[in-house]
Parts: C-alpha cells; sequence; structure tokens
C-alpha cells in the first residue's frame, strides 16, 4: 500500500524536480540568481495572502480538470471544454441577471443554467461523434472558435445591458440574491484570519462539490464503471452491454456539464455580470494539463490544481522583487510534458516490479512449473503482494 | 536410431555434413520469465524436422531466435557448421534462412509476383536500374514453382487466393530469397485436412531438392505422418528427440505434457427437449458483398452442447455478434427461451441470461489495466452481487471474485492484480468461471481453450461438462475439431455464411467434417 502511494507521486515528484532543475539553468543562462527566485517562491509564495489566491484560482482549474478527465475516462478528448465554459457562463450570467429568486435558489438556478448550457455546446461534439463518427477532437476545437463568435453576437444582440448601465460590453449585474458569499466570515468564526483584502472564495466548495461527485460518479456508480470499462476497452464493454453511442453521448454531455461550471467563480463573485474580462480565457485549456498532472484522479486533479494555481500566484510577489515571473509558466509547461515522460518510466518501472514479485512466487513453486507465456506468473504458491 | 529419450539430444553420431542448423544451450529470458532455458537443437540438412510442444512450450521463442528476431541471452547458433550470429531476420535471411510465418504477410491487392518481390526486388540493369525487373521475377517465380511443385500464376491477385494457396505464396516468398531452410510456425492451423496432405506433399518435394524444414506443430498426427526427425519441447527446454517411426501419438502428447492426456469427451447425453435459444433465418449482408450470415437457423436445448464447426471468416463472428446483438440483422430472430430478443440491447439480452466466452479475451473479454475484481464485474453490471441500485458492491464483487478464483484455480496471489499480469490460461479461467457463476440460460463459448495450457483445458471442459448437466444450452465454436467432436452432442457445420452440414459427432471425424468445412459436400436444404 505505502509502496503503492510512493510509486504514485514518485511521477510528480520527480517532474515538479526536473521542472526545477530546467528553470534554475534557464535562469542562470539569462542571468538571474534561481537561488533569489526560489527563495522569493518557497518564501512569499507560502505567506497567507498567497496560499488564499492560489485557492481561489485552483477551485475554476480544478472543475475544468475534471471535466477534461471525464472524457479522458472513456478515451473522448474533450478539447471544447474552452468553448463551454465561456458560453455557458455568458448564458447563466444573463439567467441570473434576468430572474429574481432567494438565494440559494438563485445560485442554484445559475448553476443548473451553466451546466445545461455547457452540457448542450458539448452535445454537438457529442452527436456527431455518436451517430457521424467525426473525430471530438475536430469538432470541439472547432466549436471553441464557434462559441466565441457565438457568445459575441448573442452579447451585442440580445443580453448586453444598456451603455446607461454600463460602458463596459457585458451582461447586466446579478442582483446580490444570486451572487457567491465569500467565506472569510466562516473562516473568521473558526479562527482562521484572513486578511480583509482577499476573498476567500465560496466557488472552492463548488469544486470540492464537483470533485466528491466526480469521484462516485466515475469509481462508485454502474454508470462509471461501464464508462471505465469503454475506456480501457471499448469492445470488450460492448459485448459485456454496454452501449456505445449511449456512453459517448451521456460522458460528453456531463463533460459539457462540469465545463459549464468553470467561469462562474468571478461572474457570480466579484464581477457579478458577464464581459469579456469578467471570464478568465483558457481555463479549458489548462484543464486538460491538469487533469494530464493529476492522471484524471479526485485527489490527484486537485493537486495538480493547487500547483498549477500557486504557480501563478506566485507571480505576484517575483514581479515584485523584479524576478522574471514568466518563470513560473516555463515551470508548469516542462512540469506537464515531464510529468508524461515521468509517469511512464515510473509505470515500467512497477510493471517490472510487479512481475519479478509474480516471478519470485513462481520460481518458489518448483522446477516442475507449466510452461507460461511470458509474461505470466502460474505457481499457486502462498499470497504475494504485486509490487 | 535415436529412441525417445528424455536428454537432450547428444550430437548423433552421423558422420558427413554438418547440420543445417545446430542451436546448443539456447536460454532466452523475459522479463519474469525464463522463454527457453535449454534449448538444444541439431537439425540434417534436407531433412523435415519437427518441433512439438504445447502452447507456451517456448517453440515461438525459439523459431524467432532461429530467425534473428530475437538475439538468446546463451548458447549458440550454427548454419551448415558455422556459428553464426543473427542481429536481424536480414541477418538469417543471408544465412540461407526463411521464415513462413502462421498468419500470413501478404498484400491482398497485389499480385503474386509483386508480393514475392517485395522488398526483394530484382533490378533491371544500368542505367533502368530503378525498375523493377518484373520479367526476370516472373521467370525466376515460374522456375521455382516448377522445381519444388509450387505451381501458383504469378500474375494473379493474392485476393483470389485460397488459404493453401497464399500459403504457397509465401514459401515461394522465402525461396525466392534464396532461403536453404525454411522454418514453418504451424502452417497447419489454417488449413483443412485436405489442403494438409498438399502441403505435406510441398514440403516433401522441397526436401527432395535438398531443402532443409522446420515445422512447429501440436498436431500429432501431422507430425507423425509428416516429419522425419521430431524435438518435443517442454517448459522451455527440448526434453526428447524421437522418430516418427518409433512413438504413438499418445507417447508423444505424454513427452509434451509430461502426464497423461486428458480428453474432451462428453457422452452420457443431458439434451432435453426445452429449447434455449432459437435462431431462424438469421440473414447479415451489404450491398452489393456475399452475404456474411445466409438463413442461418438451429435451435439449442437445454443440457445441450451445440458444436458449430468452419473455418474462421465463414460468418462464426457474426453469428456470434447476432445473438449477442452487437450487429444489425437483415433477416431472422433470435429467440431466448420463449422471448422475442431480436429487438433487444445487448445489455438486456445479457442479463437476460446469456453468457459469452469470447474468442479473443483480450479484445473482447478482459479490462487489462483493471484488477481483477473489476474483471468479474465485467458483463454483469446490472445485478447481484456486483450492484447495488445504481451503485458498484464492491464488497460483493471481490467476493465474488474471491470464489471464482478458488472454484475455478485462477492462480494468481490476489484478486487485485491487474489482469494482465495473469498467464492466459489463468485469465481464460477466470472469465469461465465469471460466466458460469452467473448461472446464465445460454452460454456462447467461442474458443474456449485457445491458447490455454493442457491442464486449463482440461479444467474448462470439465467446467463445460458440469454446466452442461446442470441444464445449461450452450453454443460452442472453435477450430478445434477435437474439441469439438468430444464436447458437441450435436455439430453444425458452417461455410460461406450457411449451415452446410449438421453431423452427429459420434460418427464425425475431422476428415469428413474437413470436407464440409471447405465446402465440397454442400448440403443443399440447409
Amino acid at each position: 500500500m505505502i509502496r503503492r502511494i510512493t510509486m504514485a507521486l514518485a511521477a510528480p515528484v520527480l517532474a515538479i524536480a526536473f521542472a526545477m532543475v530546467v528553470s534554475a539553468i534557464m535562469l542562470a543562462l539569462t542571468d538571474y540568481s534561481a537561488g533569489d527566485v526560489f527563495h522569493v517562491i518557497f518564501t512569499e509564495g507560502f505567506d497567507r495572502t498567497n496560499l488564499v489566491t492560489t485557492v481561489n484560482r485552483a477551485a475554476p482549474y480544478y472543475i475544468s480538470g475534471v471535466a477534461v478527465a471525464i472524457g479522458f475516462k472513456m478515451n473522448l478528448f474533450n478539447i471544447g471544454v474552452e468553448g463551454q465554459y465561456k458560453l455557458a457562463a455568458l448564458f447563466a450570467a444573463a439567467a441570473a441577471a434576468a430572474v429574481e429568486l432567494p438565494a440559494p435558489l438563485h445560485v442554484l438556478f445559475t448553476f443548473a443554467v451553466a451546466m445545461l448550457v455547457g452540457a448542450a455546446w458539448a452535445s454537438i461534439p457529442a452527436l456527431l461523434k455518436a451517430y457521424r463518427g467525426v473525430s471530438e477532437v475536430i469538432s470541439s476545437i472547432m466549436l471553441n472558435a464557434t462559441a466565441l463568435g457565438v457568445g459575441a453576437f448573442f452579447i451585442q444582440r440580445w443580453l448586453r445591458a444598456p451603455a446607461s448601465e454600463s460602458p463596459v460590453l457585458g451582461t447586466k449585474t446579478i442582483p446580490e440574491s444570486g451572487r457567491l458569499p465569500t467565506l472569510n466570515g466562516v473562516l473568521g468564526a473558526v479562527g482562521i484570519d484572513v486578511p480583509d483584502a482577499t476573498r476567500v472564495q465560496s466557488y472552492v466548495l463548488v469544486a470540492a462539490v464537483v470533485g466528491v461527485a466526480y469521484y462516485l460518479l466515475i469509481w462508485r456508480s454502474r454508470y462509471g464503471f461501464d464508462l471505465r470499462a469503454t475506456g480501457s476497452n471499448a469492445e470488450a464493454a460492448a459485448a459485456s452491454g454496454v452501449n456505445a453511442k449511449r456512453m459517448i453521448i451521456t460522458a460528453m454531455l456531463l463533460s459539457g456539464a462540469a465545463a459549464g461550471l468553470i467561469g462562474l467563480n468571478n461572474v457570480m463573485g466579484p464581477a457579478a455580470r458577464y464581459t469579456d474580462v469578467s471570464v478568465v480565457t483558457g481555463l479549458g485549456f489548462t484543464g486538460i494539463a491538469i487533469a494530464l498532472l493529476g492522471r484524471n484522479n479526485p485527489v490527484g486533479i486537485a493537486f495538480a490544481a493547487l500547483l498549477w494555481a500557486f504557480m501563478d500566484a506566485v507571480q505576484t510577489p517575483l514581479s515584485n522583487a523584479d524576478l522574471p515571473k514568466q518563470i513560473t509558466a516555463i515551470m508548469q509547461g516542462i512540469t506537464v510534458l515531464s510529468v508524461v515522460i515521468a509517469y511512464e518510466v515510473v509505470r515500467r518501472i512497477s510493471a517490472r516490479q510487479e512481475l519479478s514479485g509474480l516471478r519470485r512466487e513462481v520460481t518458489a513453486g518448483g522446477a516442475g512449473l507449466p510452461p507460461a507465456d511470458p509474461p505470466s506468473p502460474t505457481g499457486a504458491g502462498p499470497e504475494v503482494a504485486p509490487a | 536410431m535415436t529412441t525417445p529419450t528424455q536428454d537432450p539430444p547428444a550430437p548423433a553420431p552421423d558422420a558427413g555434413a554438418p547440420p543445417a542448423v545446430q542451436l546448443v544451450g539456447i536460454v532466452k529470458r523475459f522479463p519474469g520469465v525464463v522463454a527457453n532455458r535449454d534449448v538444444n537443437l541439431r537439425v540434417a540438412p534436407a531433412t523435415i524436422h519437427a518441433i512439438v510442444g504445447e502452447n507456451g512450450a517456448g517453440k515461438s521463442t525459439l523459431m524467432k531466435i532461429l530467425y534473428g528476431m530475437q538475439a538468446p541471452d546463451e548458447g549458440t547458433i550454427s548454419v551448415a557448421g558455422e556459428q553464426v550470429s543473427f542481429k536481424s531476420p536480414n541477418d538469417a535471411i543471408d544465412a540461407g534462412i526463411g521464415m513462413v510465418h502462421q498468419h500470413f504477410m501478404l498484400a491482398d491487392n497485389l499480385t503474386v509476383i509483386e508480393n514475392i518481390v517485395l522488398g526483394y526486388e530484382p533490378r533491371r540493369s544500368f542505367p533502368l536500374n530503378f525498375l523493377v525487373d518484373t520479367a526476370a521475377a516472373r521467370k525466376r517465380i515460374i522456375e521455382l514453382g516448377q522445381r519444388y511443385g509450387l505451381a501458383v500464376d504469378p500474375d494473379v491477385l493474392v485476393e483470389t487466393l485460397g488459404v493453401g494457396q497464399r500459403q504457397r505464396v509465401e514459401i515461394l516468398k522465402v525461396l525466392f530469397r534464396g532461403a536453404t531452410t525454411l522454418i514453418l510456425d504451424e502452417p497447419t492451423a489454417v488449413l483443412v485436412p485436405q489442403e494438409v496432405d498438399e502441403l505435406f506433399a510441398n514440403l516433401r518435394d522441397l526436401k527432395r531438392e535438398g531443402i532443409t524444414i522446420l515445422f512447429i506443430s501440436h498436431k500429432l498426427d501431422e507430425v507423425l505422418a509428416a516429419s522425419d526427425d521430431i524435438t518435443v519441447i517442454r517448459a522451455g527446454a527440448t526434453v526428447a528427440t524421437a522418430k516418427p517411426a518409433d512413438v504413438t501419438t499418445k507417447e508423444l502428447a505424454e513427452l509434451m505434457v509430461g502426464s497423461e492426456l486428458p480428453s474432451p469427451e462428453t457422452r452420457a447425453s443431458t439434451v432435453t427437449d426445452q429449447v434455449e435459444l432459437s435462431v431462424q433465418g438469421l440473414g447479415i449482408a451489404e450491398i452489393g458483398l456475399r452475404p456474411t450470415l445466409d438463413g442461418i437457423s438451429f435451435d439449442i436445448h437445454r443440457g445441450e452442447i451445440v458444436g458449430i464447426a468452419g473455418i474462421e471468416g465463414n460468418g462464426q463472428t457474426e453469428l456470434i455478434a447476432a445473438i449477442l446483438g452487437l450487429i444489425d440483422l437483415n433477416a431472422g430472430t433470435v429467440r431466448l427461451g420463449d422471448q422475442d430478443i431480436t429487438a433487444w440491447p445487448t445489455r438486456r439480452r445479457r442479463e437476460a441470461g446469456i453468457g459469452y466466452v469470447p474468442e479473443d479475451r483480450h479484445r473482447h473479454a478482459l479490462l487489462l489495466d483493471a484488477p481483477l475484481w473489476e474483471n468479474e464485474i465485467l458483463g454483469h453490471q446490472s445485478g447481484p452481487p456486483n450492484v447495488k441500485g445504481p451503485w458498484i458492491d464492491r464488497a460483493g464483487a471481490r467476493e465474488r471474485t474471491r470464489e471464482i478464483v478458488e472454484r475455478f484455480d485462477v492462480r494468481t496471489p490476489n484478486i487485485d492484480v491487474r489482469a494482465e499480469a495473469l498467464s492466459g490460461g489463468n485469465q481464460q479461467k477466470l472469465i469461465i468461471g465469471r460466466e458460469l457463476m452467473a448461472e446464465p440460460q445460454v452460454m456462447i463459448a467461442a474458443h474456449p481453450t485457445r491458447g490455454v495450457d493442457v491442464g486449463a483445458q482440461a479444467a474448462i471442459w470439465e467446467q463445460l461438462k458440469e454446466a452442461r448437466r446442470n441444464g445449461l444450452a450452450t453454443l460452442l465454436i472453435s477450430a478445434d475439431l477435437e474439441e469439438l467432436i468430444g464436447l458437441s452432442d450435436r455439430l453444425l457445420v458452417i461455410f460461406e455464411g450457411r449451415v452446410v452440414a449438421e453431423l452427429d459427432p459420434a460418427t464425425a471425424t475431422p476428415t469428413a467434417l474437413g470436407e464440409h468445412m471447405t465446402g465440397s459436400n454442400r448440403r443443399e436444404d440447409a
């Protein structure tokens, strides 16, 4: 058990270490002091304001990672998360601004609209894939561009707030009842003091709920079993009775629904409306990196999102110290690249260990063992845990 | 001269020409497994030398070593008395060793000539040496064909050729490259008995012309009929050599296995008159193509095993897909018990009690990267003990897996091992156990013992027989005629998508089956 965890952690730790080494080399080549940079990262990076920023930023990354991972678990590459969350955020903001509901319902209503819109946009590549065999990678990446146009069209035509209300192009303001509160009060009550200037956004809780739902759905439910089976061996899954078309469509819809929640952090929080700047661009693509880094695992994705967000957040103290903040983007990139390699290396090592563990058992079984295809354990000896 | 001996063959006291091929003390290890641990082989020139052994005994590894596809970890290879070391198949070809693979490596849309010269094209003379000298190639192929009795029209497309002729093309391809030693890997696996006879006649012609032939097989009758020398390999080591005149199939089999042979025999009939599965007039066709299934009808009763014999690719795959609901039918109905299930989706059919042991377990039956207990759920993810409501019942599934491991003797350290770590035989036992423990009404068993060792084979046969006694209706599809004849209550022969014969296994012989399988005795009313 401990060994398995060690192996699971080995790859990301190796990757991060490698990324740090490469960054240090880059810094040295550009006449910066790697020592200074890492000093800032490891001291100021961990001060309270910076950690709050990290957590806030990690939440949308996490949801984005989960949205992508749902597809990955079924060998679907939903590269269209980007378009799905932007459209979802726009329509959810417009809907939230258009209704009056009591606070919790208003928030839930907005979430529901966002998830529906995300799923609806994802349904296009889903249906194309299921019924016409169109690669979801191609169709969803093209729909990202389309989503921008569609969004711009709707906002210009119907959804924009009148210029008298706001000079910035965007939806109307969401009333107080439809906004996500901060957690500062709650945290203060339990004795964690957060500076007033920084808000701990309750959106973090949304990410947590998404994570739990993702785990239960994929790892514990029948549906999730079908989904993982299809991802692992589509033909065997079909023979076991899984309806492949339905799985493609539902998995894509679920991925889109999760994607719908990504952009709401700011829209339902500080900005309280959708504008071109109230929704960060690129979260959908970052989600791909984070799902990879976290190996589609609910906890792994959380660590990946936090790591990514931390490297974002540490840019501020770096530039305050006149150090190149871009170095963290380089580290992010190298981490993802090297983690892919590191996972493969670790996978091979652990496969070899598993085999040699089984082999020890086989040889213990005596010389007259039955012939075996390589690689195959044949002994019926005592229980030996695989590597 | 040499009678069966349990010792590795001592260098035979035959004077004169050095052996065409000699292997001494070959050892080949793979991670976790020793595929060859002590292989000694001496092949006299211009003889047919058979290498027999069970699946997984190390025959294929040995051949790969001999053909330069893998390097041995220890030991030496000599060709015509000279020690060699092959780094790639090209080295082996240069030394005059050629390989005819079990699965033909021919391009259907090229002609025989094109296939033969591919990668070894004779060039026209300078300055046209960028062109293939097709005329020279054709002349040489015709020459080779006449000399060795392997006549094939060099200008026809390979797709128009039958299996036997394709094999000749493969052999010609190797001879064309100047091979004087041929390795044939399970050459008869894809042939019907009549074609096997032709092949052996060809091999004798080749031998007469001075070609040395090494062939791998586990079909002992053929080995005895065709070879001059036999080397038995067991658990990665050569354990005996023999002359066919001195041994019986039974003795050979026991040398191969190291113990007594089991048999698939199942006699006392348990057939009832209650129809469990009935297919009527199944038809699958694409416009413009010959139908893959054409009016297939049969019933399987409670307690009955119906065997389907046929050369692969005559509609077996489609028949299974049709019964499981994996393919759209153009015509016909499928009934399970008294229900018409023709329009049902696969899942509903499986829930209603159709068990399935697919022919290719890696592709159709297992999640290789998932633990055994998750593999136990596969195909049975709709009810107890694997599922509670919408949730997977982990405890239940694990308990069931442990039961299967115990009852079906799946050799594994625990149930959290990934399925890919198990040997083929143990994977298959897990699959059989999973399907039988779910107590299906009807079982589709496609090649249930393909690629498993003899011990597992006997266990699987026993399980199928026991399930039959308990009333299971089984559709058995197999390429192993002995298995078909031994297990079935009734045999249907399928050819080009039609049932062309129904035979009583008590009287059917492999030869008779073979004739029907090639369509030479077509039954009119089928």
